[in-house]
């Protein structure tokens, strides 16, 4: 099979290379370990394991008490509104947003090379939108419970905006890459571009963006649910509240409440994409 | 490896169950160690023959029979065992676009390879010389080491066909091994096929479109046409008359150097 | 004005289907906004008051002067190594744990399902369904603050995003190679590696480098709940109004998502190759 000195033609040419780039690898995992602190047996010291194993024990049984089953139904519609009035506000930006960023509604494109003035306007709402959606919303989230104070509408600003990014650019990108040829004939043909808007674009690409709508509507009671943790109110602030008094099965309760609702809000939203097809 | 078909029907694995079965009652019976060439049009369900023997699909009806055992009364493993004494070679060479072909051949030879000599082999080829070997044998042992995605398509048949050569398999089913050959390599390939397979004693089933290679090269031949044998005679007695008769309407589909259009439509 | 004249394919299509479900759904929808913003406590008159405005106005003047102390930058510059470094390794761990995960939770494409596929499927979607935050808030209660529970946090919640991605992958592969050697009768497990695995795995690399410029944004923020990294000190300067630091953090994440996205991209190009 193998033999002690192995004709040129038969040795691996890529095996050194791969040895390299073994090593290399190895050699970035070293200090990762050490920068992140990586010492798995932490969770096996005896206090820690004291602390995790109560904790765990009292996630059975869920915590079931009607007062405070009535409290999670309260704050989880409070999840559900705040995403969705989060979404409603980042739609009421990024609509006008879109159509002043697209450049299938430009008039000046429509005869080759776009002026200069709307090209500069585009790309400054696209830059807009870009800084919009890299800041992520836990930090708006920071920033606005400092201004508006704790509760509900620094969690709706914080979902506003960052969503307002998102859609602003997928918005754009559905529009772009669709079919150009309706809305370019309503706008060669003297057409306003609100016509070409409503009789061209929107006919055409309502599908696409209806449906990624209601998909980041779901995201969005994810991130609602989660900004709850800095003050915003909902689902996350009560299993904030939870775990800082360590009552394990409050938490059980809020978590597998969080758990039914992604999944519901995920069945949800595809039916909806399905009715809307 | 003995092949023994009974009374087999069978349905390509696309179709509805009741719908018209690709092969009919057939019955055929292989000694080991013979060489069969499979011709006849599209349609005909020669890749459905190839695949009912390898135990690629249940026949409706009927039984096959490896060696002598009715393979679908087997247990799973005893069944396992079996394949692991055949290869079948599709016509598409089923080689993973960015896999190396040293790689993809010594996987041809897993059957025989224990669970170290696997793992070893994944990360460090060891089999490299039986792969340069086998490859020699169809002129394209310098792409040992390529990736399979940098090969013609001529060369991506022809790693498939060295990939039986590393098979520890007594039965060699090949659907239509040449049709991406041009005639120089194809007679080579064809010829390597052949004499490793005598030299080894194994079973050799081939499905061809290239008649005259059929004749030439192997000592049985068996026409299929419309899911039926239509004819199953030693190579020389395969006479340009039958070849007509099985191909009536698909004369288009014969790939030949040597049978003639004319020679056909006169009888002989 | 009907078309009916025209042949089927020459009609215009609608876009949506208008029937009656559609206008249920759209009055739901509108009943669910409106009750949104009618039972949430918004305090509109308070946040677009003169004085939010104000206050606001304030903030952003501050956050546009960070400051540039070096002792502070160093602090900040072995901060972004550790939120990298949570990043990496939280995304690495999830892509082993997650194609460990992907293989029984695979079916082959005669359907056959191993005896794992269903618990396995509901631990990827349990994993999944935990946002990171969570994962960080639960792990701190048994390992304490830091980086680590960052990471372990990241590692798991994404094993059960990239978990399921790579089992969809493993089903929609080509099977040809993989058909051909289970003919031959070798068992699944080295189908997977000689054939599967070669087969899909540009793409699992793909969507894992792709995940790792989604978590470099989530590690920054972990910090927030004690994970360590910039999000951490984040926390601790904005707490105590140090804009001018809160600044140049909010900066070094920004430089560091970047940084990240370029890498990514660059090694998914490389790949395709």
């Amino acid at each position: 099979m193998s033999s002690t000195t192995r004709s040129p033609h038969l040795r691996d040419p890529a095996w050194l290379g791969r040895v390299f780039w073994a090593m290399a690898a190895l050699a970035l995992l070293m200090p990762a370990l050490v920068a992140t602190e990586f010492k798995p047996w932490i969770f096996f010291d005896p206090d820690n394991l004291k602390v995790s194993m109560r904790f765990l024990a009292d996630f059975f049984p869920p915590a079931l008490g009607s007062e405070f089953l009535l409290l999670v139904v309260r704050e989880t519609w409070r999840t559900v509104a705040i995403a969705t009035a989060g979404l409603t506000l980042a739609m009421i930006l990024a609509i006008p947003l879109t159509l002043v960023s697209t450049r299938i509604l430009s008039i000046s494109a429509l005869s080759g090379r776009m002026h200069f003035l709307p090209s500069c306007v585009r790309q400054i709402v696209r830059w807009l939108l870009i800084f919009l959606r890299s800041i992520p919303e836990l930090i708006w989230a920071l920033v606005f419970v400092r201004v508006v104070g704790l509760g509900p509408a620094a969690g709706v600003l914080a979902i506003g905006l960052t969503y307002a990014g998102m859609l602003g650019k997928v918005y754009a990108e559905i529009l772009e890459s669709g079919d150009a040829h309706s809305t370019q004939s309503i706008l060669r043909n003297g057409g306003s571009r609100l016509q070409a808007l409503f009789f061209g674009l929107l006919p055409q690409n309502s599908a696409e963006l209806t449906s990624y709508s209601v998909y980041r509507w779901e995201c969005a009671i994810r991130s609602s649910a989660v900004l709850g943790f800095v003050g915003a109110g909902g689902l996350g602030q009560q299993m904030d509240n939870s775990m800082k008094m360590f009552n394990g099965g409050e938490v059980a309760t809020l978590l597998i409440v969080f758990m039914l609702l992604v999944w519901l809000s995920d069945l949800l939203s595809g039916y909806l994409r399905k009715v809307m097809q | 490896m003995r092949v023994r078909l009974h009374q087999v029907t069978g349905h390509h694995p696309a179709a509805e169950q009741d719908g018209v079965p690709a092969i009919r009652n057939l019955n055929i019976t292989i000694e080991p160690g013979e060489q069969v060439a499979v011709i006849g049009p599209s349609g005909a369900g020669k890749t459905t023959f190839l695949q009912i023997i390898c135990a690629a699909i249940q026949p409706s009806a009927g039984q096959v029979w490896l060696d002598d055992m009715d393979i679908w009364s087997l247990s799973t493993k005893d069944l396992q065992q079996v394949r692991g004494r055949l290869i079948c070679a599709p016509q598409v060479p089923p080689l993973p676009p960015r896999q190396r072909v040293v790689t993809s051949l010594i996987a041809g030879a897993l059957p025989a390879m224990s669970l170290t000599q696997s793992l070893v082999n994944l990360i460090y080829p060891l089999k490299t010389s039986e792969a340069y070997q086998a490859l020699e044998a169809f002129d394209v042992q310098d792409k040992l080491w390529n990736r399979v995605d940098r090969l013609s398509g001529g060369e991506r048949q022809r790693v498939g066909l060295a990939r039986i050569l590393m098979a520890p398999a007594s039965l060699w089913l090949i659907d239509e091994p040449l049709s991406a050959l041009d005639p120089t390599r194809a007679e080579q390939a064809i010829n390597s096929l052949v004499d490793r397979a005598a030299a080894r004693g194994a079973t050799l089933i081939t499905t061809l479109h290239q008649v005259d290679v059929a004749r030439s090269k192997f000592s049985r031949v068996i026409g299929l046409r419309d899911g039926a044998v239509a004819f199953d005679l030693p190579a020389s007695q395969v006479t340009n008359s039958e070849l007509s008769k099985l191909y009536a309407q698909h004369e288009h589909e014969l790939s030949n150097l040597h049978v003639q259009h004319d020679t056909l439509s006169t009888p002989a | 004005m009907t078309r009916a004249h025209l042949p089927t394919h020459a009609r215009p299509r609608p876009p949506i289907r208008w029937n009656s479900s559609i206008y249920w759904v759209i009055i739901g929808i509108a009943v669910l906004i409106a009750l949104s913003f009618w039972t949430l406590d918004l305090q509109l008159a308070r946040m677009l008051s003169i004085d939010s405005a104000v206050r606001m106005g304030k903030f952003l003047g501050e956050l546009l002067s960070p400051t540039l102390d070096p002792k502070f930058l160093s602090k900040l510059g072995v901060a972004s190594l550790e939120t990298l470094a949570m990043s990496a390794l939280g995304s690495l761990i999830a892509a082993c744990l997650g194609l460990l995960l992907a293989l029984p939770a695979s079916k082959t494409t005669n359907g056959v399902k191993s005896a794992w596929y269903s618990i396995t499927r509901l631990i990827l979607n349990a994993f999944r369904s935990i946002p990171e935050l969570v994962w960080a808030a639960l792990l701190l209660i048994s390992a304490g603050l830091g980086p680590f529970v960052g990471t372990l946090a990241l590692a798991f919640h994404t094993t059960g995003v990239l978990g399921r991605l790579f089992a969809e992958s493993i089903e929609n592969a080509p099977q040809g190679a993989a058909q051909a050697l289970r003919i031959q009768g070798v068992n699944e497990g080295r189908i997977f590696l000689f054939a599967t695995l070669p087969t899909v795995l540009p793409q699992l690399v793909s969507y894992s480098l792709y995940r790792w410029e989604n978590n470099i944004r989530a590690a920054a923020v972990l910090g927030v709940v004690g994970g360590g990294g910039l999000g951490q000190m984040l926390a601790f300067h904005m707490g105590l109004f140090q804009m001018s630091e809160t600044s140049s953090i909010l900066i070094a994440m920004i430089i560091l998502v970047v940084l990240v996205d370029a890498l990514s991209y660059l090694a998914r190009r490389l790949m395709s190759r």
